[in-house]
């Protein structure tokens, strides 16, 4: 079992949705955040006063699935959150030790 | 007796309503430029004005402005718990002046608010605001209103010197003692909701035709013309401010159309009733111009006037009394004249007296009031309040819950 984190622009969680759900996901966990990379960040002017605003907003997502589907859930990803600018956002991959669904107690590939 | 005339009646009372209407105006006005963890904080301060100038003005505020004393200095108390207010002499009964005048008294140490945005203790600010109507406001008032000031020449349609001047200078005074936030500077305190703040200077604007349209009195063509005088200096306010503001920092913001037209709005209130034809649309487009430049001062003398009560109430005060010494038409009131007008350097002399004597009485009480309320109660929020922000320290409530 891997999980699958990705940052992507907010804008772009539309596309990445359905590009998940073509992929077959299950579910997605979907979280507002503010970060910066390479794009750095950005400056906004209130009453002359220029503000350095350090964090862009951005969307984060995670996703749980089978050792077997990690690469067309990446590249479904990457392939939906793309602009070719910068700032697209990352995508990692992390072991999952263990995965239990809650209401029936199943473990494992039957709980993702 | 002069007989009451119904429709001058009708058109102040409906002028108290609006002039009433800009304070949650202000408070929502400035309530959008602060973080949000003071968002509950700034509103209250401007809503409780509503509370404890109303209490003191029907107590004893009004009878120290309007009481006849015989003097120009100070009322007298005949009208103490507004008691026979009515026989004050006029074609408006006495409690509609009461109404009127009461919501003036309430929004100008709301004004103050702004510039000592996210730092002042709730008890020491109702201390403040308690003892500044009482001895600086209403003198003021008085002076500007029914006093020695009108009686010398000095201008002032609808509270330019008493109002705008006034509240500036004391909220320099106030900045200077209890000291800029914490992180002034070095953290960015961008405004939290820009929206509200666009909101507040739809009421503000709406209710300014109260403010400057009501204050002759009169339902009359003095009227109509302080209305339409109003209307276009915050037209072409928002219009001046705009284009410095394109030209030097890049943008024309939403901040930027709502300070302009507040700085037009302010700067027209002194000369609202006495002038006519382009004036007002060159006062608010020089108020637009030179609140936005004078935006610069707290940079220069690091006073952490947070929300540019200085640049748009001081500055805006000014140059519309001073503005009002060449543009007064005694073709639209039958006044005086000014500069432009024929009748020379008097008004504008007079003009300029009455600022002078307005922001040094106002700095030096102010100044000492908040020393003395700083050194018993303290004026100001402990650091970790501060931090935590107004809305929690203060008044144990959130603004904003999920």
């Amino acid at each position: 079992m891997k999980l699958v984190t990705a940052v992507i622009k907010p804008f772009k969680l539309d596309d990445v949705k359905d590009a998940l759900k073509a992929a077959g996901s299950a579910g997605i966990t979907v979280s507002e955040v503010r970060g910066f990379g390479r794009q750095g960040g950005h400056t906004e002017t209130y009453r002359g006063a220029e503000y350095k605003i350090d964090f862009v907003p951005k969307v984060s997502l995670q996703v749980v699935v089978d050792d077997a589907d990690v690469d067309s859930i990446v590249e479904a990803i990457t392939t939906s959150a793309a602009t070719g600018k910068i700032g697209d956002g990352k995508i990692w991959v992390t072991d999952v030790d263990r995965i239990i669904r809650i209401r029936t107690g199943e473990e494992g590939g039957d709980a993702v | 007796m002069i007989a009451l005339d119904s429709g001058h009646t009708a058109w102040v009372l409906m002028s108290a309503a609006l002039v009433l209407f800009m304070t949650p105006g202000l408070a929502f006005f400035y309530g959008g430029m602060v973080r949000s963890k003071n968002m509950l904080g700034m509103l209250m301060q401007n809503i409780f004005a509503m509370g404890l100038v109303s209490t003191i003005w029907a107590i004893v505020g009004f009878s120290l402005v309007f009481g006849d004393s015989g003097n120009g200095w100070i009322g007298n108390f005949d009208f103490l718990f507004l008691a026979d207010v009515n026989n004050l002499d006029g074609d408006i009964p006495g409690m509609a002046l009461v109404a009127f005048q009461m919501m003036f008294a309430v929004i100008t140490p709301a004004l103050i608010t702004g510039a000592t945005a996210d730092r002042l203790k709730f008890g020491s600010y109702a201390v403040l605001i308690g003892f500044w109507s009482l001895l600086v406001y209403i003198p003021a008032a008085k002076w500007v209103f029914n006093g020695w000031l009108l009686d010398m020449g000095a201008l002032d349609f609808a509270g330019g010197t008493a109002i705008h001047i006034n509240a500036g200078v004391a909220a320099l005074a106030v900045v200077i003692v209890i000291g800029n936030r914490k992180g002034h500077g070095t953290v960015a305190m961008p405004p939290h909701n820009l929206p509200l703040t666009m909101l507040g200077t739809g009421i503000l604007w709406f209710g300014w035709i109260g403010f400057n349209a009501g204050s002759g009195l009169a339902a009359d063509g003095v009227a109509a013309q302080a209305l339409v005088n109003t209307h276009l200096a915050a037209a072409t306010g928002m219009l001046g401010w705009l284009l410095v503001e394109k030209l030097k920092a890049g943008h024309a913001t939403t901040l930027g159309a709502a300070s302009g037209a507040v700085a037009g709005l302010v700067a027209i209130t002194p000369c609202a009733g006495f002038v006519g034809g382009p004036a007002p649309l060159i006062i608010g487009a020089a108020a637009g111009v030179l609140c936005f430049l004078a935006l610069g001062i707290k940079e220069k003398m690091n006073w952490d006037d947070s929300l540019d009560v200085i640049a748009v109430h001081l500055i805006g005060g000014i140059v519309g009394t001073l503005l009002l010494g060449f543009f007064a038409d005694t073709a639209i009131n039958g006044e005086f004249d000014g500069v432009f007008y024929g009748g020379g350097l008097e008004l504008l002399k007079d003009q300029f007296v009455a600022a002078i004597v307005v922001g040094v009485f106002s700095f030096v009480v102010t100044f000492a009031l908040a020393k003395i309320i700083d050194s018993t109660m303290g004026l100001r929020i402990d650091e970790e309040a501060e931090l935590r922000g107004l809305d929690q320290s203060q008044h144990a409530e959130s603004a904003y819950t999920s």
